[in-house]
């Protein structure tokens, strides 16, 4: 009798957590589906080619914030990757015992500075100077956001790079940074390009700090150091706006953001499966 | 580099037969140099952050010193500011989130480590990953038309009814307010806490729960008494990781909580988070003190946030060490 009621407290429990899942998941699809009911409407080629219309006027599209998007994430990556990778390599190199412990540590504060704080930073240190919001200072909030991600995902995956290959190459007398260039990253690169590509998922939906940053424009770029659109920013501005054309547009914008950033961790998927899947 | 030479010469080591050796060493040095200034350039930055912040905030600091975060006064007019209530706000919608966003986390963690049949575990981590990469303005945007006319035409009316004596649930029914912050802030954090939860749970070694088995516990009991008690450090560390992702959530709180600066005990009600604050007044604020407080706002968030993710990760470290010495 006793067991019976404990096999049964156990059946209960068991379906208990499988509820839990089941409801962690189903806003995810709710979600997805009013993404598409809503949004694959208002989806269509002007969407992908036309600037926005003026209230009142209906149509138009969001070319320039999904331009000023792609041109954003450019900017945050030629800052971040590069620096991100190096300094993922030195974690993973590095024979010091403080330095890098210090680093590793300032990484994940970093990662976990809540995004809007970031957007402050960016703008004391790029927008006040400069006297103007620009593509330039959006770029450099995200490159912020973005190194932590690319720093540590470099290091685990330079640190998985067996020794005995990089011994033989030093055998060789080959020089360690010709080592590392040619030998090191490129083994790793799999699984590198998993990181950058999680981290650009990860910064193309980032809105906060490019509020005070970039600050969006209704047209299309005018150059690195003027005000820029992108698709957060546009699907925000959108839906608080009180206009039913707005928000359908709004709808459609976050499917399309929705999709870039899914494909660019698919990609990361795929690449890693490839390569790593063996020894993760 | 010539006293290296010198070195060799000496030991009588064999005579550099390539050319390229010196480039090489040039290149060496070159390489560490470059590697080095990477790593350092992230703790240059984090400083950097930190003395920006506590500069751009000292007019606010010095002139509401300690009464900053106590007072619940916020008139640009008057030049006035207090954070009370956005604090108030922040950590009302944090909590309500992890009420929410605790027992569906770690129950699915339990069922992704412990109960389900190892088919079903790659496809709902898979959407468990889908959920976390949702960018917070789509949440926000779903939250607006979704989520706060749900809770205002079906959700909000019933708990009036039926749990309206308690002040919690008192008030007009919105829709946007503290509970739809709480509900798309819980649907927000969920991921991280099952993701780290499934970490820490997945390094609890075998023997506890071959133990717990052979002494004839059901899975329940092997979960509650091996597991779950030996990984009970590392689960609060990820709800303290939750927790600061909920701290400095921005977009879609802000979006359904209804921006209004005032402390009420309804979940009902509109409120204000720290980080909606920055991102609605930030580029409004027309004075230098107006700008200055924003800028304390934050910096409270940022040293808060700091504190409550450093202390998750001591916790998942303590309790992890065998996920630590696997990952590093």
């Amino acid at each position: 009798m006793r067991a019976g009621i404990r096999r049964a407290i156990n059946t209960v429990m068991a379906c208990l957590t499988a509820f839990a899942a089941l409801l962690v998941i189903l806003p995810l699809i709710l979600i997805l589906a009013f993404l598409v009911y809503q949004g694959a409407s208002a989806v269509n080629l002007d969407f992908f080619t036309q600037l926005p219309k003026p209230v009142g006027e209906p149509g138009g599209g969001m070319a320039n914030a999904i331009v000023g998007t792609l041109i954003l994430i450019g900017l945050a990556s030629c800052l971040g990757l590069p620096l991100g990778i190096l300094g993922g390599v030195y974690l993973a190199e590095s024979r010091d015992r403080r330095l890098p412990w210090v680093i590793r540590f300032l990484a994940d504060v970093l990662n976990g500075v809540p995004s809007i704080v970031i957007g402050i930073f960016a703008y004391t240190v790029v927008v006040l100077p400069l006297r103007r919001f620009s593509a330039l200072a959006g770029g450099f909030a995200l490159a912020v956001i973005m190194l932590p991600i690319v720093l540590r995902t470099t290091e685990e995956l330079v640190r998985l790079v067996p020794a005995s290959l990089r011994e033989a190459a030093l055998a060789l007398g080959i020089p360690e940074w010709k080592v590392i260039l040619r030998v090191v990253l490129p083994t790793a690169r799999a699984g590198i390009i998993t990181g950058v590509m999680v981290s650009i998922a990860r910064i193309a939906g980032e809105t906060a700090p490019l509020l005070f940053t970039a600050f969006g424009n209704r047209f299309w770029h005018q150059g690195l150091l003027q005000p820029i659109a992108a698709l957060p920013l546009q699907i925000f501005a959108y839906a608080i706006a009180p206009y039913d054309d707005w928000h359908r547009q709004a709808w459609a914008g976050a499917l399309v953001l929705i999709l870039m950033i899914f494909s660019s961790s698919l990609i990361a998927r795929i690449v890693t499966k490839g390569r790593y899947s063996g020894v993760r | 580099m010539v006293q290296e030479g010198g070195t060799a010469e000496g030991l009588s080591l064999p005579r550099l037969a390539h050319p390229t050796r010196t480039t090489g060493r040039w290149g060496d040095h070159l390489y560490r140099l470059l590697i080095r200034a990477a790593a350092l350039a992230l703790l240059v930055l984090v400083l950097g952050l930190v003395i920006v912040m506590i500069r751009a905030a000292l007019p606010s600091i010095r002139t509401f010193g300690w009464r900053f975060p106590f007072t619940s006064t916020w008139d640009p007019v008057a030049q006035r500011f207090g954070a009370l209530p956005l604090i108030y706000g922040t950590i009302v919608s944090s909590v309500l989130a992890l009420l929410i966003a605790v027992p569906l986390g770690i129950g699915a963690a339990v069922y992704l480590s412990e109960v389900a049949p190892p088919w079903i575990r790659p496809p709902i981590s898979f959407l468990v990953e889908m959920l976390a990469a949702v960018p917070s303005v789509v949440y926000g945007l779903w939250g607006i038309f979704v989520l706060a006319p749900w809770l205002r035409t079906q959700v909000q009316p019933a708990l009036g009814s039926t749990l309206g004596f308690l002040p919690l649930f008192q008030g007009p029914p919105y829709g946007v307010g503290m509970l739809a912050a709480g509900l798309i802030l819980a649907i927000m954090v969920v991921p991280f806490i099952i993701a780290v939860s499934r970490e820490v749970l997945l390094a609890v070694p075998n023997e506890q729960r071959e133990a717990a088995l052979a002494l004839g516990a059901t899975r329940w009991e092997t979960t509650r008494l091996a597991v779950l008690r030996y990984a009970r450090s590392g689960l609060i560390g990820a709800i303290l990781l939750g927790l600061g992702r909920a701290l400095g959530e921005t977009m879609a709180v802000t979006m359904v909580i209804g921006n209004r600066p005032e402390i009420s005990a309804s979940l009902f009600a509109p409120g204000y988070t720290m980080a909606g604050m920055i991102a609605n007044e930030f580029t409004e604020a027309t004075s230098d003190l107006y700008l200055s407080a924003l800028v304390e706002v934050g910096l409270l968030l940022f040293v808060v946030t700091v504190i409550v993710n450093t202390l998750a990760r001591l916790l998942v470290w303590s309790m992890g060490g065998a996920v630590k010495e696997v990952r590093e």
